[in-house]
């Protein structure tokens, strides 16, 4: 499993450039060892998906690519930069590594728009002109340009993480980030927004996603990770992973999930 | 259970019904709208159910208690309106003073207020110099105007009332001294102050906004700059008023001549403009990762809060001079102010760490994994929430501050308050009514300003509230 490179790769829109770089990586919180040895090397277009149980610290993980968690050992790399405490290259890594979160974390005072024009404006110096246009450009892609000036309250779920889309990608991230975005949502508006994410993978942004939703990882994904107990049990390609899981741990999760 | 077969009942399609027409819309009862409707909802309705014992009972208690609270509340309406204008001594054309109230013993003595007026608002100001409090007086009414009215700049308007308003209102109320006899170097002597001020304000706004020290600069060079403006005009008055031979104000007002409304309100926005930023930095200071800043603010906020305002006015004008070097000498008003800004701070402290508690960490998050900066993620996510939702402890810690500044007149600074018992010793104004008088009027403005601000924070609450648009 230590060996990233044999790891299955599908040819369409994977490059060999490698975007994330995790060696050896563990992490503790308190004295509880969360990630046990992670290696994982994600190359430029890859569409990941990250599953398990509660607890196996699926999203601790995505959480240390953008220093959101600290780690104790490892090294992981962002694009060449290396996340050490030096505040500049967590900067760094930040405003390329775009995330969405289950709880979507939208800022309430600011409308949709400044949302989205916020971090472009503060972060990348982009003049307000422009960077109302590339917000105005990516909420057209999400489909709600016509909400812009509303504020996040008055929306409803599947289009508050729309909106949180759209507002990562304003950075022009290199890298997307979801840590379950479905997870929060009503039934109806999943699909929303798994058609822009679905969306986002067809365009071959890289991307990392904590999901539960297996139908979105056969479709989309060109590799699924299967975590438990912090540690990376198996990784396959979605076809592979779900018809012929190998390890007893895989097969019993799967049972449960697909099981009804 | 019992397995029973459930009977469904069958669609009759001969029973369809689709509306064609819109039932109408019918007017209100009477028994809802209207004053009577009202009155009744609101008074009688509590008083008129005898339908069993216990509800009965209820309605004579109601009755007796809306009777005693109707004839409590007309009674200190009449008694209020007696004193304050039927038995109230109105005018005093001959110029009799205590004589003029003396045969009105139960009412208010207006002409007491009218002749001490000027001490009330201004203390013991120089009559000619007035003028410079009034346009002060005039630029907050104008600058708060414009913040509740306003149709726009709402934001440059609040940062000038915040930073440039208080060094204006210092300059003006203290003054510059220039001496206008023509001699240059006294007139240089005028101007190598507050050129120097402006000067170290600029080369401040200029390494801010250079980008060196990152957004903090950004976010405090627009005060440094209103500062520049502001001390610049000073440092280039003397020459305008020289070369067009104006005699603009310049005369130095030692602060012991301040007095009245004026030192209630330099001392209040003093601490109001002080506390607000620096119980922010106190909040975030307490919340800190690192150990030193957390407990520096710690102590800080507990032991202010741990002392009464009095005995820190008491130790700065009476104790501190032993501590200060020989001829050392801080200036009274600027002594008791400092006490004032330290007790507002600490307590601001903790009403904004209320606020930063309640925003959640996804807040912070949202802005992290965006790469804001530790400061922009304070300055445009959680501040903004953060003192959203405290604004009625701010503007209550506000209200409570604006009223011990009376505490000032125990070091015998004049406040409002201490100037009421300065001229209540007036033998020429002693009546049996000129206490009650005065008190009734300082309570009166005290209370418009209190209110104002009460007012002014529900405002706020309802503008800034996003959640329920």
């Amino acid at each position: 499993m230590t060996d990233t490179a044999t790891a299955p790769r599908t040819a369409l829109n994977v490059s060999d450039e490698i975007a994330i770089e995790i060696s050896g990586l563990n992490k503790w919180f308190g004295s509880f060892h969360v990630l046990r040895n992670i290696n994982l090397t994600v190359y430029s277009g890859e569409r990941i998906v990250i599953c398990g149980p509660s607890g196996s610290g699926k999203s601790t993980m995505i959480r240390c690519i953008n220093a959101l968690e600290e780690h104790q050992e490892g090294i992981i790399e962002v694009d060449g930069t290396r996340l050490t405490n030096d505040l500049k290259n967590i900067d760094k890594v930040r405003s390329e590594v775009g995330m969405c979160f289950q709880h979507f974390n939208l800022f309430p005072h600011l409308t949709i728009l400044e949302n989205c024009t916020l971090a472009p404006i503060w972060v990348r110096k982009t003049p307000k002109k422009e960077a109302v246009e590339t917000a105005m450009h990516y909420l057209e892609k999400v489909k709600i340009p016509d909400q812009a000036s509303k504020y996040p309250g008055q929306l409803s779920g599947g289009q508050q993480q729309r909106v949180a889309i759209a507002r990562s990608l304003c950075m022009k991230p290199r890298v997307m980030l979801f840590d379950e975005p479905t997870s929060a949502l009503d039934p109806e508006m999943i699909k929303e927004v798994l058609d822009t994410m679905i969306e986002l993978a067809e365009e071959g942004m890289t991307m990392l996603c904590v999901t539960h939703e297996m139908g979105f990882a056969r479709q989309v994904a060109n590799r699924v990770i299967f975590m438990d107990q912090g540690q990376i049990v198996e990784q396959n390609e979605p076809e592979a992973f779900f018809n012929n899981p190998q390890s007893e741990r895989t097969k019993l999760f799967l049972s449960q999930i697909l099981g009804h | 259970m019992v397995d029973r077969p459930v009977e469904y009942p069958a669609v009759d399609h001969e029973v369809a019904y689709v509306r064609t027409d819109d039932a109408p819309t019918l007017p209100a009862p009477t028994s809802e709208i209207g004053v009577k409707a009202w009155l009744w909802k609101n008074i009688f309705a509590s008083m008129a159910d005898y339908s069993s014992g216990p509800r009965a009972v209820a309605s004579i208690l109601m009755t007796i208690i809306t009777v005693f609270t109707a004839y409590a509340l007309i009674w200190m309406i009449w008694t209020m309106l007696d004193f304050a204008v039927f038995s109230a001594t109105f005018g005093d054309p001959e110029g009799l003073k205590r004589e003029a109230c003396l045969p009105n013993p139960n009412g208010a003595c207006w002409p007491y207020v009218q002749a001490k007026w000027y001490q009330f608002m201004y203390g013991f100001y120089p009559d000619d110099q007035v003028w410079r409090i009034n346009v002060l007086f005039a630029l907050l009414a104008a600058g708060i105007g414009w913040l509740v009215f306003g149709p726009s700049h709402k934001g440059k308007v609040a940062a000038f009332m915040l930073f440039g308003y208080p060094l204006l209102a210092y300059v003006m109320l203290n003054g510059m001294p220039v001496e206008d006899d023509g001699d240059l170097g006294h007139i240089f002597a005028g101007i190598w102050f507050p050129a120097l001020v402006a000067a170290v304000l600029f080369a401040g706004w200029w390494l801010a906004s250079s980008g060196k020290f990152g957004d903090v600069g950004q976010a405090f060079a627009p005060a440094l700059l209103m500062g520049v403006i502001v001390v610049g005009i000073f440092a280039v008055l003397p020459l305008v008023t020289m070369t067009l031979d104006l005699a603009l104000g310049t005369e130095v007002v030692e602060t012991n001549k301040w007095g009245g409304l004026t030192i209630t309100l330099v001392v209040a926005i003093a601490g109001i403009v002080v506390s607000l930023p620096a119980g922010m930095l106190l909040a975030l200071g307490r919340r800190s990762n690192a150990p030193i800043i957390r407990y520096s603010s710690v102590i800080f906020i507990e032991v202010v809060r741990g002392i009464p305002l009095i005995s820190v006015l008491f130790f700065a004008s009476a104790m501190l001079p032993y501590f200060l070097a020989p001829g050392v000498d801080f200036n009274k008003l600027l002594r008791a102010m400092i006490g004032v800004m330290l007790f507002a701070s600490a307590y601001m402290a903790e009403v904004i760490r209320g606020g930063l508690q309640a925003i959640p960490k996804g807040q912070y998050e949202g802005g992290m994994s965006l790469g804001l900066s530790f400061w922009q993620q304070m300055r445009l996510i959680i501040m903004p929430q953060a003192l959203t939702t405290v604004i009625p402890g701010i503007v209550n810690t506000f209200i409570g501050l604006f009223k011990d500044t009376t505490l000032v007149l125990i070091i015998s600074i004049f406040d409002l308050l201490g100037i009421l018992l300065a001229t209540l010793k007036d033998p020429e104004w002693a009546t049996a009514s000129t206490a009650y008088t005065g008190y009734l009027v300082i309570a009166l403005i005290y209370w418009i300003f209190c209110f104002g601000m009460s007012r002014y924070s529900v405002h706020m609450e309802r503008k800034l509230d996003r959640s329920h648009r």
